[in-house]
């Protein structure tokens, strides 16, 4: 309950936020731990590279959408076009290969993140062809979201430089705010994926500047239903969307990267309360079971080897401890991009900069002896 | 190592850059036919193409069916690629695997002879395939790559190049009159339908970009009856333009909608099918004025019309080629949902009863 925090009471709540932001990181306990990062068995000559994404579905099945390769453009006689640098890998639940998915897909161009739904479809998230693509169990695609563009522009057209839009065209972001985004499944760059407890899907969509900066609502089939969210630190306004969870409850959880926060909202998108203090959340994820937990990763920048701390925290936002912290080492975490909650106490965790999954078993009986 | 992330930073960058400069597109009125024809039962056969594991379909451009019923399917797959499937949906084979012209998949037909052709508008190319799969005529060239030529990708607007008899600006589709006279709508860059003789010969164009008859804006598909009429799809202008064989106008219709797609079916009854498709950006204010495709006489009467868009099965997500080999069994290619469906109409089925 320390982490809410009421923003109509200017200079006092400000105080407050600062001492409990503080407090946060000084005073969380730490969550003994132990990892185990060569329990994914790669087979010869397929590498990982970066990855993005990591999920499990009903079987313990794990899945990792990761940055491999390199992107690849291609020249037609007047345009050009990108395809390739983002592979799907399955494995079983002792970590033996079993498959890829998707190979050469269309969609495939930079991993964002993979998630398993309840009925174990395989979502993947790319902000490379700005598309999310749901497989069913057996591999195929069932459903996707969001258009690659047909091809890009070489060099790249810097955003101040964007020829004006033909006269009698609608303004810019549809007049709803820079990075509202379209009225439909029409990405840019989103990051994540999650499902409410009926099916209705939250899209966070997506990065930095040059992305979308909402949450995009659709129904189970696939309908769109609204969308929220423009680009801002006001409540309901995000910088950068980075990853996207929802309880049992229907509650959205928003890690809202650029503004250091955890945005909650109603399943409607009505803004509820936020959580701070735990630093810049990159990846995040909800435990299944009855008492549900939210896991947020304070990930270091990719050029320094600061913080990188996980946060356990009840869904009220209240800090239940927290664990690790940047590096290369063991039990180090390298810009942790994914977390997916196995359960409360076994977390899969992956990191861009140490192109590593780790398998996280907190020991949180453990004698609070600290965890490193 | 910092040379690959700063490659995938430029490309990601280049990406989004992409998407910034589409523009939003205005909304039309439903078409005016949309009141009045008749809903046309329909389902669509579940899992009727059916790939081997590691294949997979990207955005589903281009289908087609031969004289035994074979399925073609173009897709703009990581790469752009042509299969065979056989009339149940089994996977045959890949044809021109790595072609010099497959750079971004538009449109599949087959004559009747068989023979396969593709329309690329990556490469600005039009490929005949005989039966057996080679490659037995090229129109169209793809430039010559050079040194610094890949970063000379003009600005968006830039006014294309004088239209010229054998190049294409990004052409789009491909029919053949009762002579085997090959027409082509081209396309994207210039706007005009071009006519050859079957051995490959130019003989004329006509059009230019404009709202006026025999003007194009975007004329994206093409189809021809048993008299040699040609329709043009004429999409940005919202109109189908009936042509004789000598590209004359003779006709325009006007009231159903942007034609994405059309296809006129074999047969002494011809009929005309066109695709209304929603835009393939995904706009969900297009939902309610797009997504259906009418059957028509080939002098426009409106007979019927079935489809809404969406993403399950029965729906349609950017309908982009309509295969009529048959009058109530059509293949047809989605855009967005990257997928080709089966659909079989029971025009007589138990009155309209509804869609799925």
């Amino acid at each position: 309950m320390l982490m809410k925090s009421s923003l109509k009471l200017p200079l006092f709540a400000c105080a407050l936020l600062c001492a409990t932001s503080m407090f946060a990181q000084s005073s969380a306990p730490e969550l003994p731990y132990d990892t185990n990062s060569t329990f994914l068995k790669w087979p010869e000559h397929i590498y990982m590279g970066e990855p993005a994404g990591v999920a499990h579905n009903s079987k313990g099945h794990i899945f990792v959408y990761t940055r491999t390769g390199s992107v690849n453009l291609s020249t037609g006689s007047s345009r050009t076009f990108v395809r390739g640098g983002a592979r799907l890998f399955e494995f079983d639940q002792t970590g033996k290969f079993v498959r890829e998915i998707g190979q050469d897909l269309y969609g495939f161009v930079f991993a964002e993140n993979v998630r398993v739904d309840p009925q174990d479809n395989i979502w993947v998230v790319d902000s490379g062809s700005s598309m999310v693509v749901k497989f069913d169990p057996e591999g195929r695609v069932a459903m996707t979201f969001g258009r690659k563009p047909e091809a890009v522009s070489v060099p790249a057209i810097p955003p101040e430089s964007q020829p004006e839009p033909p006269p009698g065209s609608a303004p810019p972001f549809g007049g709803r705010g820079p990075g509202a985004g379209a009225l439909g499944d029409n990405f840019n760059r989103p990051g994540d994926v999650a499902w409410d407890a009926a099916g209705n899907i939250f899209v966070a969509d997506g990065h930095g500047l040059a992305g979308n900066a909402r949450v995009a609502k659709f129904d189970k089939d696939g309908r769109f239903v609204k969308t929220w969210g423009s680009r801002g630190s006001g409540n309901g306004q995000f910088n950068t969307p980075h990853s996207i969870a929802v309880d049992a409850k229907g509650n959205v959880y928003v890690a809202d990267r650029g503004n250091k926060r955890i945005q909650v909202f109603d399943n409607d998108g009505n803004f509820k309360t936020e959580y701070t203090g735990i630093g810049a959340p990159l990846a995040m994820c909800v435990t299944p079971g009855t008492h549900q937990y939210l896991y947020a990763s304070n990930s270091n920048e990719s050029g320094n080897l600061e913080n990188g701390e996980i946060y356990k925290l009840e869904l009220d936002g209240t800090v239940v401890g927290k664990f690790g912290m940047a590096g290369k080492g063991p039990k180090e975490f390298g810009t942790v991009h994914a977390l997916d909650c196995r359960s409360e106490n076994e977390i899969y965790v992956g990191e861009l900069l140490n192109w590593r999954i780790q398998r996280v078993t907190l020991h949180p009986g453990g004698g609070g002896k600290g965890s490193r | 190592m910092r040379r690959f992330l700063q490659f995938l930073c430029f490309t990601i960058g280049i990406l989004s850059c992409a998407r910034i400069v589409s523009a939003q597109a205005q909304i039309p009125p439903r078409p005016s036919a949309y009141a009045t024809a008749p809903d046309i039962s329909y389902t669509s056969v579940p899992n009727f193409i059916k790939l081997p594991t590691g294949l997979y379909l990207g955005e589903g451009i281009g289908v087609a069916s031969n004289s035994k019923g074979h399925v073609f399917v173009y897709t703009r797959s990581g790469r752009t690629r042509l299969f065979e499937f056989d009339q149940t949906g089994e996977y045959l084979r890949e044809i021109g695997e790595g072609l010099y012209a497959f750079e971004m998949a538009h449109i599949v037909r087959t004559d009747a002879q068989d023979n396969i052709w593709v329309v690329d508008e990556g490469s600005n190319m039009v490929i005949e395939f005989n039966p057996q799969g080679r490659v037995t005529m090229t129109l169209g060239r793809k430039p010559e790559a050079g040194p610094g030529w890949a970063y000379t990708t003009p600005p968006p607007r830039t006014p294309p190049p004088p239209a010229q008899p054998y190049v294409f600006n990004r052409p789009t589709d491909i029919t053949w009159d009762p002579a085997g006279d090959i027409f082509i709508s081209d396309g994207y860059g210039n706007s005009r339908v071009i006519k050859y003789d079957k051995n490959g010969k130019f003989i004329k164009s006509v059009g230019s970009f404009g709202t006026a008859p025999l003007q194009f804006n975007t004329p994206h598909t093409i189809a021809s009856d048993a008299q040699g009429n040609i329709y043009v799809g004429d999409r940005g202008n919202r109109r189908i333009q009936i042509l004789d064989s000598d590209l004359n106008l003779k006709k325009i219709i006007d009231n159903v909608g942007a034609p994405w797609a059309v296809c006129i079916t074999r047969g002494p009854h011809q009929y005309l099918y066109s695709s209304n498709s929603n835009p393939d950006n995904n706009d969900s204010r297009f939902v309610p004025v797009s997504g259906e495709i009418y059957k028509m006489e080939l002098d426009g009467t409106v007979l019927g019309k079935f489809g809404k868009p969406g993403k399950l099965l029965g729906e349609f997500s950017t309908v982009h080629e309509i295969d009529c080999r048959s009058e109530n069994e059509l293949l047809i290619s989605e855009i967005t949902s990257w997928r080709v469906q089966k659909i079989v109409l029971h025009p007589s089925g138990g009155a309209s009863k509804g869609s799925r």
